[in-house]
């Protein structure tokens, strides 16, 4: 194996899922753009042909990662953290603003977005403390670290505003989690998710209520061998009953009006017909809309190039974050599912090939990869299709964009040429 | 653990994504969903609703234009509301009210804000209609009528509302519908269908251009024009007779079952529900709940047929065999059940089946009535059979007839006695009011001209129908154009002809000749009884004549029924003659008859029950 070149090492199934990920990406762009049907598809002054010019940088930037000595990523995987912070802390003072958010550098022809440089420096940052053989998962102050490389970006980003974006780095927990962070954090994380919706839809009461039923519940099922300590458990329903009753204070008297109608359209706390309607026009706009045209595909879809609603532009923003409802409309339920089995083999490929690296911090960055990849799928389509509140993160490969299109390609370029010297790193 | 950690959580995004699309888009999804599409905006091109025709190609209704004001409530911007309002005439909570229903409705397709604006309304608004965005004018046609009569059978037509928008996917807000009678009968004829045009629109809702490249577009179908059976100028008469008259007349030829004249009274001009004033003056006629000008007295009004149903008694017998035409039967000025008498006025003696029928005479029809039964062990039996040649007249149920209202009228049975009065607790006696067609008995002035028809074609009749020709080619519902065979016998008719024939010659009408025309008739005075604030009295009789013209080889057949009347030949026979010359002849010879007709009116009568005072009823003053 070692024998082969660059080529014969590298994971072709992981690039043409890549590619064809990207291809459909670029067809649905197409679509939602088109204006004028006689125009070339090399017309740079479309949006399609612009996005043809990003693919075509992001392969430049593909071959330029795959010439690259692999040890570079991890010897100056710190100076790149500390480069992406100081970018993203120059934002305040030179930072270009676009729809509200202080998130770009005009580089003329060309917005840079640090906040996406960033994310594959704080994954290879994070992967290279992790893989260091002084670092110790199990110890206190370590993981304070590890949590600070996360954090720190999260927070520079926060501000500009960009939650979408901050919300990203939280998704590399989960490098931890597979290095032996305990997961009981996992379960505390999620347990506060479930008691935030639960309160706004049910009210403190019922789920005072639910926590007794369960708790009954796992004594009844429990089995007989196993002993519950019933005093820290009590201390668990408490604390929850408390934290229950705090959300409700904390969602009426911190959150805004425009927090709570995301959620309100989230959890479907709206019943009124009326405040519903109202809802829908204003900040549940997109995902109305977006809800209406994937719904309208049916089965089999409009066909392409015949959706109605993504021609007549009815999606905001549909080239970007909203580029699934096109695929939604004129390609149906076979289009979406297609899509949706794409991106699933594609992860779990991904996850394949980080578990079978050697050395560490190749499996860890693989891991970080993954995550952001995830995350950003994950908060995307189910933003689109209404599970999620709007939170505007960008679909990978996807979506109309250069920075994402090409970090994006980065991220992942990088982690498959780890991994095509993965057999060097055992000698 | 740990390892499989994130893989389980990528399949589990899978499934919840999968699952969240499977709902979205196979169980939401509904197929036909053009209109629903705020990306598709369909612009509609109405055909001219079909115009109507008398049977000797006179035209009763055409169209005219009119012009709505539509609004799309998503369109609409911020304007000035009263100004606007007083514009359009109405008041500001109207209009706010519209918006909300319409915005309710759909507020992306067009509502209806106010209809039908007359032509100075239009030329007024229509220049200052640009200021208000969201608002237009569109022009619809509305019905024109070339007569005052017939508004009954022509039937009017309406905007949709809401639940003929749920019945029907077809409508939209602002068409019109055909309401009552022929309007509503030949609805999708009339109509025609509406063209559509499918426009692509972005969220702006500017048209970007045809939907589909117009594949899916379609060209207006013309509504097709029909000819109805109704003569107009017959029609016109008729209702000029009876003026100040309460009652229904019906005429039909008996060769082919078209109804030649059907007329209610009161009545109305059709105009009066065109246009703005349609549901003012809907309210008022649907109100007047003791005149009831929209009860179609020639349909729904089912009074005891009287004496015109003593030859459907005879016509039975004979066929039963158990009279011949020369079997008698004494009158002693009456007849006895059981102990009690019951009186005739046809002034006693023998009688026969020809003077019987003439002189109308009570006790030889009880006497006839009486051997029908007779001929059977049980009356239960007897019952059967009487019920069953009855109903081959077409009498007791519906006739099927084309006209979308209509009563069954009452031909009673053995169920229906046993339900009055509880199983067996009846007899022949309890019944013997039939005989004169004064008891149970019940029947509409059509059942009663079809009834008429029947006798005049010796033996079957055809389904009653208003429908003459569709189109200038298209054939009639085939059903119209079968006879229906009655269980009498041709030779049976005859002599009840005979006696018919006599009425005019020597009998109750003999007042009412006509020259030349030879007239087979039958004369009917029906009791009649009211409840005016819970007290239940008496009024004068409805007088009721049937008839038919010639005898031999007969044009028309037609029953009349006036309300408080008094006898047979009084109104309802003066009528009857009238309306047959004028149908026959096509003018009148008996000047002083007509004129007598056109100026007398029973409102004397109508108003006696609400006097609040002791009346007296069958008075003689002409």
């Amino acid at each position: 194996m070692s024998g082969k070149g660059l080529f014969g090492r590298i994971d072709w199934l992981t690039v043409f899922l890549y590619a064809f990920l990207v291809f459909i990406g670029w067809i649905n762009i197409y679509s939602t753009t088109l204006s004028d049907p006689n125009a070339s598809i090399f017309d740079f002054s479309t949006l399609y042909g612009k996005q043809l010019f990003f693919i075509g940088l992001a392969l430049i930037g593909v071959v330029f990662v795959l010439f690259i000595e692999t040890n570079f990523f991890e010897r100056f995987a710190s100076i790149f953290y500390i480069i992406s912070m100081f970018l993203l802390l120059g934002l305040f003072v030179f930072g270009k603003t676009i729809a509200g958010a202080t998130s770009w550098y005009d580089l003329g022809f060309f917005n840079l977005q640090p906040s996406e440089l960033a994310k594959v420096a704080t994954a290879l940052a994070l992967a290279k403390y992790l893989s260091d053989i002084q670092t110790d998962i199990k110890n206190r102050k370590h993981q304070l670290y590890a949590l600070l490389i996360i954090l720190l970006p999260a927070l520079l980003i926060l501000p500009q505003p960009d939650p979408g974006s901050s919300l990203i780095y939280f998704s590399l927990f989960f490098v931890l989690f597979r290095e032996g962070f305990p997961l009981y954090y996992l379960g505390i994380l999620l347990t506060i998710v479930i008691l935030f919706a639960t309160t706004l839809m049910f009210g403190t009461v019922w789920v005072a209520i639910g926590l007794v039923i369960l708790t009954i519940l796992i004594f009844i099922f429990k089995r007989k061998s196993t002993k519950i300590p019933i005093l820290p458990l009590v201390g668990i329903i408490i604390a929850s009953v408390l934290f229950s009753l705090s959300v409700r204070f904390v969602y009426d008297n911190v959150f805004e009006q425009r927090h709570r109608d995301r959620f309100a359209l989230w959890l479907s706390l709206e019943k009124d017909e009326k405040k519903l309607e109202e809802i829908r026009k204003t900040i549940g706009y997109n995902t109305y809309q977006s809800e209406k045209a994937i719904e309208s595909g049916g089965f089999f879809g409009k066909g392409f190039l015949e959706g109605t609603r993504t021609k007549g532009d009815f999606v905001p923003e549909q080239h970007t974050d909203y580029i699934f409802s096109s695929v939604g409309e004129e390609w149906g339920f076979m289009g979406t599912v297609t899509v949706i089995l794409l991106f699933t083999f594609f992860f779990l490929r991904l996850i394949y090939i980080a578990e079978r690296q050697k050395n560490d911090f190749s499996r860890m960055f693989g891991y970080g990869v993954i995550s952001i990849l995830l995350i950003h799928y994950f908060i995307n389509i189910g933003m689109v299709i209404g599970l999620l509140p709007t939170i505007g993160v960008p679909l990978p490969f996807f979506s109309y964009g250069g920075s994402g299109l090409i970090f994006f390609t980065m991220l992942l370029f990088i982690f498959l040429k780890l991994d095509s010297n993965r057999l060097k790193d055992g000698i | 653990m740990k390892k499989l950690l994130l893989s389980s959580i990528i399949v589990m995004i899978g499934f919840t994504f999968i699952g969240r699309l499977s709902y979205l888009q196979l169980f939401s999804f509904s197929p036909d969903q053009t209109l629903e599409d705020p990306a598709i905006k369909a612009i509609y091109d109405y055909p001219e609703r079909g115009y109507v025709y008398d049977r000797n190609g006179e035209l009763m209704v055409g169209n005219q234009p009119a012009y709505d004001v539509m609004f799309i409530p998503r369109e609409v911007k911020p304007l000035d509301t009263l100004e606007f309002c007083n514009l359009l005439g109405i008041d500001k909570p109207a209009f706010i009210e519209k918006l909300r229903r319409a915005r309710i409705y759909s507020p992306r397709l067009p509502s209806v804000l106010v209809p039908q604006l007359s032509k100075e309304d239009y030329a007024r608004l229509q220049e200052k209609m640009r200021h208000y965005v969201g608002f237009y004018i569109q022009k619809r046609s509305l019905r024109y009528y070339t007569t005052n009569s017939a508004a009954n059978v022509l039937g009017y037509i309406s905007e949709v509302n809401e639940r003929d928008l749920q019945n029907n996917p077809y409508y939209v807000a602002g068409e019109l519908k055909g309401r009552t009678g022929i309007e509503k009968q030949y609805e999708e004829i009339l109509r025609g269908r509406k063209g559509v045009k499918f426009i692509q629109k972005d969220r702006f809702n500017r048209d970007i251009g045809p939907y589909k490249s117009g594949k899916l577009d379609t060209l207006p179908e013309q509504g097709k024009e029909i000819h109805i059976t109704l003569d107009k100028k017959l029609q016109e008469y008729g209702e000029r007779l009876m003026n100040g008259k309460r009652g229904g007349i019906v005429a039909i030829d008996p060769k082919s079952g078209e109804i030649l004249t059907m007329i209610s009274g009161p009545t109305y001009d059709p105009a009066l529900l065109v246009g703005r004033k349609r549901s003012k003056n809907y309210s008022k006629l649907h109100y007047d709940t003791i005149s009831k000008p929209t009860w179609d007295r020639s349909i729904l009004a089912e009074p005891s047929p009287g004496s015109p149903f003593k030859t459907m008694n005879a016509l039975v017998a004979l066929q039963e065999g158990v009279i011949d035409p020369s079997t008698k039967f004494r009158c002693y000025n009456g007849f006895y059940v059981g102990s009690q008498k019951k009186g005739c006025h046809c002034g006693g003696g023998v009688r026969d089946m020809n003077s019987g029928i003439y002189q109308s005479c009570n006790a030889y029809f009880a006497g006839t009535f009486r051997k029908i039964y007779e001929k059977y062990p049980t009356t239960d039996e007897g019952m059967d059979v009487w019920e069953k040649h009855m109903k081959s007249f077409g009498l007791g149920g519906y006739l099927g007839t084309d006209i979308p209202t209509g009563r069954p009228g009452r031909i009673p049975g053995k169920a229906f006695y046993d339900k009055w009065y509880g199983n067996g607790s009846w007899a022949s006696s309890t019944i013997i009011s039939n005989a004169i067609g004064q008891g149970e008995v019940a029947a509409t002035p059509l059942q009663l001209a079809n009834m008429t028809a029947a006798i005049a074609n010796r033996g079957y009749f055809y389904t009653p129908h208003i429908i003459k020709k569709i189109g200038n080619t298209g054939a009639i519902d085939p059903k119209y154009t079968e006879p229906h065979q009655t269980t009498i016998d041709k030779e049976h008719f005859e002599p009840v002809i005979k006696g018919m024939a006599n009425v005019y010659k020597y009998g109750t009408g003999r007042w009412v000749q006509i020259p030349g025309i030879e007239i087979a008739g039958k004369t009917g005075t029906v009791e009649n009884f009211v409840r005016v604030n819970g007290e239940r009295m008496q009024l004068t009789d409805h007088s009721v004549f049937v008839a038919f013209a010639p005898v031999e080889n007969p044009k028309i057949a037609l029953a009349v029924y006036i309300e408080n009347g008094y006898y047979g030949s009084r109104y309802a026979g003066h009528i009857a003659s009238l309306l047959i010359e004028k149908y026959i002849k096509g003018e009148i010879t008996r000047k002083d008859l007509e004129k007598r007709m056109l100026e007398k009116t029973l409102e004397h009568e109508y108003a006696k029950p609400y006097s609040g005072e002791p009346f007296k009823i069958n008075e003689y003053v002409w």
